[in-house]
């Protein structure tokens, strides 16, 4: 990437069209210069002297493939990101899922689990962990591994202590984890409500109907065409009155399906389906 | 030659210049500015707000998939990079930080140089670290124009002064040039109408 790139915008395509033909993952309609750019990332950290060797690579060796796919794609979360997202789920969102005698939610590109442990916290304090599932799904099988098995790393916890403080947390946030080394472990009692899957939003269907569904910093990196594919798939997957919460930068507003669904809780990227 | 686009990129100390010189922007600069500034990553947008009450032009924050309008600045939102797509929109990742920063400023340079390529101008600004000197070497390797604040009149020299030493600068801006600095961006033309 510095000064002449390892990637060209061709190369890119023809890497494109392997992965489809190869692999059946279909990256074609995600925004470019962000996807362009985790390739070349990818290229240089592994020290690839071509792209015919990169390319080669891709192709045949299925292990680096899963590699491949975890850098290439965003992984990048916090747990109680955006304190006063939080705060709204909690007082507008929860108060209203707490009536429903069961709540079902869906973390669409859940990546190592950190949001999903979040809210099985927030719903535990609302006390309605107890009848509730919580779906977590990406497309990327080895991240998927990492949020089932609850291990987080010990450097972020004080960040992340901080944030629930922020998000209006009623305990000890250390109180939902045991220490041990440089990594914790959650809770049992937080992961027992949550089943994690792989799932692709550009290829899969809607596998359920949900009360919620959270899809945060996820959209930004499809192309607005692909968006309103997957918005179609969040309509088509959730109930009546259930609600959607996006990133701070997303926006259902544009969508063709925008006059249906009705900005929720303030400021914050919360939409509930209206009809 | 007039250019399409001007990436500003600033870090500690850069607030302070822009806010001294976004008077001299004037309405009706025929191209488009994108101002990515390292800070804290807490979600208002009062910078936004404080640079529009000091210049003509639009000064908005950017938003996903936005298409880029000539005349008017956009800021980088907090915690958000921002990266330029060749239909002229603009997208934003939340992946990793580089140079210990979202925002990055080389982030928006390499990609906007990628789409505008020699139709692009980059200026540093006032920073201690070197965010943005790689995507300067980017935007001068195809032909950009690349400037950076007189690390003289900076608060924090380290980030000009690194371009300086590592990639070819073409224009060395302070308080007292800056309007011929735009007026180069802008294809040297003679605005009659440049009232602040």
């Amino acid at each position: 990437m510095i000064g002449s790139e390892a990637v060209s915008d061709e190369g890119l395509d023809v890497l494109l069209n392997d992965l489809l033909e190869l692999y059946g993952y279909d990256f074609t309609d995600y925004a470019r210069a962000s996807f362009k750019r985790r390739i070349n990332r990818i290229f240089s950290l592994d020290g690839f002297p071509s792209f015919a060797e990169f390319r080669y690579r891709i192709r045949n060796d299925h292990e680096y493939l899963k590699r491949f796919i975890e850098e290439v794609t965003v992984n990048v979360t916090e747990m109680f990101r955006d304190a006063s997202f939080y705060r709204a789920l909690r007082s507008e969102v929860l108060s209203v899922l707490g009536t429903y005698p069961f709540i079902r939610i869906w973390h669409a590109g859940c990546s190592t689990g950190e949001e999903v442990y979040s809210m099985a916290i927030l719903l535990k304090e609302e006390g309605l962990l107890h009848k509730s599932l919580l779906y977590a799904t990406d497309i990327n099988p080895q991240v998927l591994e990492q949020a089932r098995s609850g291990i987080f790393s010990m450097t972020h916890m004080k960040q992340y202590s901080e944030n629930y403080i922020n998000a209006g947390g009623k305990h000890d946030f250390s109180s939902y984890y045991s220490a041990s080394y440089d990594r914790v472990k959650f809770d049992d009692s937080l992961r027992s409500k949550m089943i994690f899957a792989t799932h692709n939003l550009v290829s899969d269907r809607s596998f359920n109907e949900f009360q919620l569904i959270l899809c945060r910093n996820v959209l930004i990196y499809f192309d607005k065409d692909l968006q309103h594919k997957v918005f179609q798939l969040f309509d088509d997957s959730l109930e009546m009155l259930g609600f959607i919460g996006l990133g701070a930068k997303e926006t259902l507003r544009f969508s063709p399906m925008a006059n249906r669904f009705k900005q929720y809780g303030g400021r914050e990227k919360i939409f509930r389906k209206m009809s | 030659m007039k250019r399409d686009m001007l990436a500003i990129g600033g870090s500690a100390g850069s607030l302070e210049f822009l806010i001294r010189t976004l008077p001299v922007f004037w309405a009706g600069l025929g191209l488009a500015v994108v101002i990515v500034l390292h800070r804290k990553s807490n979600g208002d947008s009062t910078l936004t707000h404080l640079l529009a009450s000091r210049t003509s032009m639009v000064v908005k924050e950017v938003e996903e998939k936005e298409s880029i309008i000539p005349g008017v600045i956009y800021i980088a939102p907090p915690d958000y990079h921002v990266l330029i797509e060749k239909d002229f929109t603009f997208s934003l990742d939340y992946s990793e930080k580089v140079n210990y920063s979202r925002p990055s400023i080389d982030i928006t340079f390499e990609s906007a140089a990628d789409v505008y390529g020699d139709r692009l101008a980059c200026l540093l600004l006032s920073g201690s670290n070197a965010d943005g000197v790689m995507g300067m070497k980017t935007a001068k390797a195809i032909g950009g124009l690349t400037a950076v604040q007189d690390p003289a009149t900076c608060e924090m020299p380290y980030m000009p002064q690194r371009a300086l030493d590592e990639v070819e600068i073409d224009f060395v801006v302070n308080d007292g040039n800056i309007r011929e600095f735009l007026e180069t961006c802008d294809g040297n033309q003679r605005e009659s109408d440049k009232s602040v």
